[in-house]
């Protein structure tokens, strides 16, 4: 049993931390979630020596310990608890070449909080072709640590890093800079006042308004004659501290580091005169968007076809191979076609995640930032907007995540609310039976499919909504923050493909988990819902159906009659009298009971009510085909007249365009506003208002 | 007289900022102390002495796309009209 010991990597954004942690530990790794809040806490193990393991975690970039976000925090929170479970032993600090020098301003602030600290400069293979040399003995020394030099794209130097790990117990752990320089009276006070502890730990206690652990922030209340800071004195003694490192930085720099521009070679000048050009920028985007979407809709369809299918055949394999009963009901008819609604995505999820990550890998997602920004202020939005919009047409859960790196909180909050507005893939199954339902099949000018159009139209009227509902939110959301946009626009490089690969696996699980248990649970209770009922009508749905074929005089084949007890059982189970009771609301808009309940199911998610209608109408499968005949026939019991007709179509197409029916997502929305305010306007909200487009719709279009 | 137009020309010295420069233009930071500037863009090098360039701005001018001190980053035209400049050329 060897000795195992915690090690922290830190650094800035783009830095290719994440690529050295994917190299030391591999698929050792797991990701969970910090407690009580959503950022993502990347943990794995890796072998040091024969004796010696590290249990390495992965914090959240950051540019310095000055935190202005929620991931930022989680930093200074574990390297000021000493008590902490993964308060780390030593700190990589992982740097980049091309950015060395803001890079070290983050170092010599942890070097300041006195954990044994190594700087790992990564992206070392681009030395040469940047032209720079580095003087590293004289480097360890000015900055009292161990350097080592590794390219996690080429897989070098990590030996190197894993020696220093190794001995770091005989790393100094005394500051490099001496920043009480600042203000020193005032930090000569701050130590009087409180002896044995740390100067700049203090320091950051003040300036941060948090508390860290067993360093009370209620320990710093001045006392003692200790003058207490006002707001802009802080931000003005910050600032100098700023200037401070930098000048310790760049005269060290200057004796150890050395480039030569005439051999600096990049593809950023090309490429961004391209992709941020106000014609070509644009027109770029827009081909990759086409290209994401062709892969969303078509490509996906072709492994989702076979989830949908292995589904349908477990689901009759459960009921063909278990005694009947109960059990087997509530697996064939509950369970396993509730974990198919989740599986089903997968694909899409994956596809999204894939170019989302590519896109964020390579660099170009700030151009699309930097391009979008102003068009989106408009909209109070921000430019990093974009990519939540995007992913909504997958999903919103990912996509309301996505929103985290929005640093302005209102913009953030307005990206949040109007997310669920952009067309995801679970509506998609719905628009797809109702077009073909109402829409005919004739084409436009000859060739463009009406059809289509009105799958386009219904795109459109999403993102139209959200853009609105945005612009409302805006003009009426009194939160006052400053507006502190500030992107950094990494160099081009080419995806690793390790990188990706584990940032699809593990978004995609997390989309499976966490969704997944929300719409199992629903699937199981819309299942209980639908198979009881009231004994005397529900318990003796047989003798009913054939006391009535008797006295009508009808004579039905059995698997008719069987069809005929199902659709009974279901209008007088606890879900058909929900479903009936609530008819008059639903009558305005054109709908009978058992729309009404496919409706009211679709609030567990969208996706379900394909399959309620199919239960509902007794057809016993999903095969769309065969529901769209049965539901073509349906007439409406209050008018005699065909059910579904333009009117009433268009009317559920646009109830389903605006209405917030999906529970997973209003649980991601309470999680990351954290609070029940934003998911439940959301709910209100969108709910009314598409109940009113589609009560105005119906009306008029059945003038 | 005189010292009006001195004075003049003084503060408009003085007013050249970041949003000021044109495509391609270089210029060195004079100040980035103003209250509404967030501390991260001084942490990635926005501070007086270090050379600033305006590489690219987005269509309706905003937002500025910059090199300072070997970093590249984008901000939007109100946080770059706080940061006072004098133009290399």
């Amino acid at each position: 049993m060897g000795k195992q010991i915690n090690v922290a990597l830190v650094g800035n954004p783009n830095t290719g931390k994440t690529s050295v942690f994917n190299q030391l530990t591999g698929l050792t790794q797991k990701i969970g979630n910090y407690p009580g809040i959503t950022v993502e806490k990347k943990e794995g193990v890796t072998k040091i020596s024969r004796i010696l393991t590290a249990h390495i975690l992965d914090l959240p970039g950051t540019y310095s310990l000055n935190a202005s976000s929620l991931d930022e925090n989680i930093v200074i929170e574990l390297l000021m608890n000493k008590n902490h479970k993964d308060y780390p032993d030593v700190v990589v600090v992982v740097s980049d070449i091309e950015n060395l020098k803001r890079n070290l301003l983050l170092f010599t602030q942890i070097k300041d909080l006195g954990i044994p600290t190594i700087l790992a400069i990564n992206m070392a293979d681009r030395m040469e072709r940047k032209g720079i040399e580095l003087d590293i003995p004289e480097m360890e020394e000015q900055l009292k640590t161990k350097i080592a030099l590794i390219s996690a794209r080429k897989k070098t130097g990590f030996d190197e890093l894993k020696k220093h790990i190794k001995n770091y117990s005989l790393l100094p752990t005394s500051p490099c800079c001496n920043v009480s320089s600042i203000d020193k009276a005032y930090f000569d006070k701050l130590q009087q006042t409180y002896p044995g502890q740390d100067r700049y730990k203090l320091w950051l206690l003040i300036t941060h308004d948090a508390n860290f652990g067993e360093l009370d922030r209620n320990t710093v209340k001045p006392k003692n004659g200790l003058p207490q800071k006002t707001k802009d004195e802080i931000k003005r003694l910050q600032h100098k501290e700023v200037v401070a490192r930098y000048q310790f930085i760049n005269t060290m720099l200057k004796s150890c580091f050395k480039q030569d521009l005439n051999l600096a070679k990049g593809m950023r000048a090309q490429l961004d005169k391209v992709l941020t050009h106000p014609v070509w920028g644009y027109l770029v985007f827009f081909i990759i968007l086409l290209l994401i979407f062709q892969a969303i809709y078509d490509w996906s369809t072709i492994p989702m076809d076979y989830i949908d299918e292995a589904f349908a055949y477990a689901s009759q394999w459960v009921k063909n191979t278990f005694p009947a009963g109960m059990f087997t009901n509530l697996l064939a008819e509950g369970v396993v076609p509730g974990i198919g609604g989740i599986v089903i995505f997968i694909p899409q999820i994956a596809m999204l995640f894939l170019f989302i990550s590519i896109l964020e890998e390579t660099g170009y997602m700030s151009r699309v930032v930097f391009l979008m920004d102003k068009s989106m202020r408009k909209f109070g939005l921000s430019g990093k907007s974009v990519i939540p919009l995007v992913s909504g047409t997958a999903c919103a859960i990912p996509a309301v995540m996505a929103a985290r790196n929005i640093e302005n909180w209102k913009e953030r909050l307005i990206t949040i609310f109007v997310v669920p507005f952009t067309t995801c893939s679970a509506r998609l199954p719905v628009y797809l039976i109702i077009i073909a339902l109402v829409i005919p099949q004739k084409y436009f000018l000859g060739f463009i499919s009406y059809q289509a159009l009105a799958l386009m139209a219904m795109y459109i009227i999403g993102f139209g909504a959200a853009f609105a509902a945005a612009w409302i939110a805006n003009k009426s959301l009194k939160v006052g923050t400053r507006s502190s946009f500030v992107i950094e626009m990494p160099d081009y490089k080419l995806p690793i493909f390790k990188n990706v690969g584990l940032t699809v696996i593990d978004k995609t699980k997390a989309f499976v988990i966490g969704a997944g248990k929300i719409i199992l649970s629903i699937s199981i209770i819309l299942w209980v819902l639908a198979s009881f009922g009231p004994s005397d009508t529900f318990g003796n749905a047989e003798e009913n159906v054939k006391a009535e074929m008797a006295s009508s005089k009808q004579n039905l084949q059995d698997i008719d009659m069987d069809k005929k007890i199902a659709s009974y059982k279901l209008k007088h189970s606890y879900m058909g009298i929900m479903g009936r009771s609530m008819e008059p609301a639903f009558t305005p808009l054109g709908y009978d009971w058992k729309i009404g309940i496919a409706l009211i199911s679709s609030f567990a998610a969208r996706e379900v009510f394909v399959g309620t209608l199919a239960t509902i109408y007794s057809v016993g499968t999903d095969d769309q085909e065969t529901i769209k005949e049965r539901l073509a026939g349906e007439k409406n019991t209050a008018t005699g007249k065909p059910l579904f007709t333009l009117a009433s179509g268009i009317s559920l197409l646009l109830f389903y365009a605006f209405a917030m029916q999906c529970m997973s997502t209003l649980a991601i929305v309470k999680r990351e506003t954290n609070s029940w305010k934003w998911p439940i306007l959301q709910l209100v909200l969108m709910t009314g208002f598409a109940y009113l487009t589609a009560l105005i719709a119906y009306q008029l279009l059945n003038l | 007289m005189e010292l009006c137009t001195f004075v003049f020309i003084k503060s408009k010295l003085i007013n050249v900022t970041i949003a000021d420069l044109k495509k391609g233009q270089k210029a060195i930071i004079q100040d980035s102390s103003a209250r509404d500037i967030p501390l991260k863009l001084l942490e990635l090098g926005c501070l007086p002495g270090n050379e600033v360039a305006l590489l690219h701005i987005a269509p309706f001018s905003d937002p500025m796309y910059l090199s300072i001190n070997d970093t590249h980053l984008a901000i939007r035209k109100e946080t770059a009209s706080l940061i006072q400049v004098k133009s290399e050329d």
